[in-house]
C-alpha cells in the first residue's frame, strides 16, 4: 500500500510471510464462522498479496479517493481472503476479522460494498465483477484518470455467459486500464472443470476476445511481480492474466481436496492446518 | 370532454429530456444495447457522442457497466426493451445496482402489449412485479409526454436505482407544460368523482377516462387517478380514497399478478378493505397484433373497466 510502508520494505521474505499469515487468518476466521471458502481462497492469496503489497495503489486513508487503484473480487466467495489482505493494510482492525459471516458484521460472506468502506464493488454473484469493473474503466478513461481496475475471476467463473460479454466490451473499449487476473485452480464446486463443463483453451479464447494474455505462477510472487512490470507496456487492449493456482494451496492435506470446498475444519484438522502455517 | 386522439410517444419526450438534462449535467451517460433508434436514446447519442455507449445485445453487460460507471459517480441513464433489460438483466439488477443503492435510472421502453405485431416474446407483462420486489428499487409509470419529462428530470436529480417504465404505444396529452411538476408522493386527480376510484397509469389513462365518460352517461361518477409511482406507494393517499369511495378499481397494462393492483391491494387489505377488482391481463402472455386488437383479446378495453365499477359498486 502507498499509504502505509514504502514498497522497498516488501522483499520477497517479507511478501511470503505475509502470505503465510493471510493464510492463517483465512483458516482462523473460517474456523470461528464455521464456513467460508478458505480453499479458494488459498488459492489467491499470493496474488492478493503481491497486488495490495505492491502493484495496487488503493488509498486505506481514503477509500473512495477518485483516483486510486480499484480492486475488484470478482470470484467474490474468496472473501475471505480479500478481507485477511485488507485488515493487513489496515482498511479495518484484524480483530474484526473474527466477525466473518455473523449477524450485523461487516465482512459479509460474500463482499457488500455499502457495509464495508474499502471495498470498491459488492460482488458474489459470479460473472458480475468483471462487467463492473468495465464500467469502472470507462469512467476512467472518460474522465482522463490514471487509475487502474484489478479483477480476480475464478476459472469456474468464466462459465459464466456475463464474462464474455464484459471481455468482449473491454476489448472494444480498449481498456488497457483493465487487468483482470484469472484464479486458475482447474476446480469448482463439483469437481474439475474439465469434467463440469470444460472451459478448453482459456488463454486462446481471452486473446480471441481481443485481450493481451500473459501466464504466470500464481503462488509464486517474483513471477506475479515481473509480470505486473510487463503489462505496463501494453497499450489499447486489456489485459488477462492466466495464474495457474492450486486450490486450497499452503497446507498440504487441504490441496486439491475439493471435500474441503465448504466443509468446516475440525478440531484436529484446525490444529493441523495451524500447524503448516506456523 | 377529452380530447382522446391527441396523442404522443412519451419516448420521444425522454430522448428530448435527455438531450436537455444532458447540457446540464457533464455527468449523464446514456447506454444502449443495440436498440438507440427505437428507445430514443439516439437524439442524446447524436449530440453528445462521447458520452453514449452503446454495449451491443448484452443486456447483462449493460446494466453492471452502468454500476460500474455509477460507482465512479456518473449517472447512467439505461435504455433497451423493458423484457430484454428488466428480464434477462434481472440479477444485475438486484445483486449489483440495488444491493448497494446505486443511483443507475433504468429506463425501458416498449413495455406491455405495445410492440403488438412482434408478439409475445417482446412484450413486457412482468416487468413491474419484478421489478417493484427488489429493495431500494423506485418504480415509475409516466403517464403523458409532459409526465414523462419530468419524471426524466426527477430521476437524474435523485439517488438510487430507479426503474421508470414507457410503452411504444401513443399516450394521451393530459398534462399542460406550464403547470406540471412532478412529485412522487402526490397522484394527480384526472377526474374527479364521487362514486368510485380508478387508478390506473401510462397509456392506460387513455381507457379508464373513456371509461368515466360512459359511466357519466349511466349516472355514475368515477374518479380516476394517476397512479404513477409504485413504488415508493402513496399508501395513505390510496386508503384515503378507499374512505372516500368505498370501491376500487386498478387498470394496468401489465399482468394482474404483482403489478398496481397487487400493489393497492397490499395497502387496502391491511388498513382499509373495500370492494376492489384489478383489471389487467390474467396472467397469460400477449401476442401478436394490433395493440387495440390485443386489448380487446386481454380484457384491457373500457368496456372491462365499466363492468369492473359495476360490479365494486355492487359489492360497497
Amino acid at each position: 500500500m502507498r499509504s502505509k510502508i514504502p514498497l522497498s520494505l516488501y522483499d520477497q521474505d517479507t511478501l511470503k510471510d505475509i502470505a503465510r499469515k493471510v493464510r492463517r487468518d483465512i483458516i482462523l476466521m473460517t474456523a470461528e464462522a464455521n464456513g467460508g471458502h478458505y480453499m479458494s481462497s488459498f488459492s489467491c492469496v499470493e496474488i492478493l498479496v503481491s497486488l495490495f503489497f505492491g502493484e495496487f495503489h488503493g488509498d486505506v486513508n481514503n477509500p473512495e479517493n477518485p483516483d486510486r487503484d480499484r480492486f475488484v473480487m470478482s470470484k467474490g466467495h474468496a472473501a475471505p481472503a480479500l478481507y485477511a489482505v485488507m485488515a493487513g493494510c489496515g482498511y479495518f482492525p484484524v480483530e474484526e476479522l473474527k466477525t466473518l459471516r455473523q449477524c450485523g458484521s461487516r465482512l459479509q460472506g460474500h463482499p457488500v460494498k455499502h457495509r464495508l468502506p474499502g471495498l470498491d464493488t459488492s460482488s458474489g454473484s459470479l460473472g458480475q465483477g468483471i462487467s463492473t469493473a468495465v464500467g469502472i474503466a470507462l469512467s476512467g478513461k472518460m474522465d482522463k484518470r490514471k487509475f487502474r481496475v484489478f479483477v480476480v475471476l475464478g476459472d469456474g467463473e468464466c462459465q459464466e455467459g456475463i464474462v464474455w460479454e464484459a471481455a468482449m466490451s473491454a476489448a472494444h473499449f480498449k481498456l488497457d486500464n483493465l487487468i483482470a487476473i484469472i484464479d486458475k485452480n482447474n476446480l469448482q464446486i463439483s469437481g474439475p472443470t474439465d469434467k463440469v463443463m470444460s472451459l478448453g483453451d482459456l488463454q486462446a479464447k481471452w486473446e480471441a476476445f481481443g485481450w493481451a494474455v500473459f501466464n504466470v505462477k500464481g503462488h509464486d510472487i517474483a513471477d506475479l511481480q515481473a509480470t505486473f512490470e510487463k503489462i505496463k507496456s501494453v497499450k489499447n487492449k486489456p489485459i488477462a492474466l492466466i495464474a495457474e493456482t492450486i486450490k486450497g494451496c499452503g497446507v498440504p492435506f487441504i490441496e486439491n481436496n475439493l471435500h474441503y470446498h465448504t466443509a468446516p475444519l475440525n478440531d484436529e484438522e484446525l490444529k493441523t492446518a495451524l500447524e503448516f502455517l506456523a | 370532454m377529452y380530447n382522446f386522439s391527441q396523442c404522443s410517444h412519451t419516448r420521444d419526450a425522454y430522448g428530448q429530456a435527455l438531450v436537455e438534462l444532458g447540457e446540464e449535467m457533464p455527468n449523464l451517460i446514456v447506454l444502449d444495447s443495440d436498440l438507440s433508434g427505437s428507445t430514443k436514446t439516439a437524439k442524446f447519442a447524436k449530440k453528445f457522442p462521447d458520452r453514449f455507449l452503446d454495449i451491443g445485445i448484452a443486456e447483462q453487460n449493460l446494466i453492471d457497466i452502468a454500476a460500474g460507471l455509477s460507482l465512479s459517480g456518473k449517472i447512467p441513464f439505461v435504455s433497451t426493451f423493458a423484457i430484454f433489460g428488466c428480464g434477462r438483466a434481472w440479477e444485475q439488477i438486484r445483486n449489483t445496482l440495488a444491493l448497494d443503492n446505486l443511483t443507475v435510472n433504468l429506463v425501458m421502453t416498449h413495455a406491455g402489449l405495445s410492440l403488438g405485431g412482434d408478439g409475445a416474446t417482446h412484450q413486457s407483462l412482468e416487468d413491474i412485479a419484478i421489478m417493484r420486489v427488489i429493495p431500494n428499487m423506485r418504480v415509475i409509470v409516466p403517464a403523458d409526454s409532459v409526465e414523462t419529462r419530468e419524471v426524466i428530470r426527477y430521476a437524474a436529480e435523485t439517488k438510487g436505482p430507479k426503474y421508470i417504465r414507457i410503452s411504444r404505444r401513443r399516450s394521451m396529452d393530459i398534462f399542460q407544460k406550464e403547470e406540471y411538476h412532478f412529485n412522487p408522493a402526490q397522484y394527480p386527480v384526472i377526474e374527479d368523482g364521487s362514486d368510485v376510484t380508478i387508478f390506473s397509469n401510462g397509456c392506460m389513462l387513455r381507457e379508464s377516462l373513456k371509461a368515466t365518460q360512459e359511466l357519466k352517461k349511466q349516472g355514475i361518477s368515477a374518479k380516476v387517478i394517476n397512479l404513477h409511482t409504485i413504488k415508493p406507494l402513496a399508501n395513505e393517499i390510496i386508503i384515503s380514497e378507499a374512505k372516500k369511495t368505498g370501491a376500487i378499481v386498478t387498470v394496468e397494462e401489465h399482468n394482474v399478478i404483482g403489478g398496481i393492483g397487487s400493489a393497492v391491494a397490499e395497502v387496502l387489505s391491511q388498513n382499509h378493505p373495500v370492494p376492489m377488482r384489478i383489471i389487467g391481463v390474467n396472467d397469460r402472455f400477449g401476442g401478436s397484433g394490433h395493440v387495440e386488437e390485443l386489448y380487446r383479446e386481454l380484457d384491457l378495453t373500457p368496456e372491462h373497466i365499466i363492468r369492473a365499477v359495476h360490479e365494486v359498486m355492487k359489492r360497497r
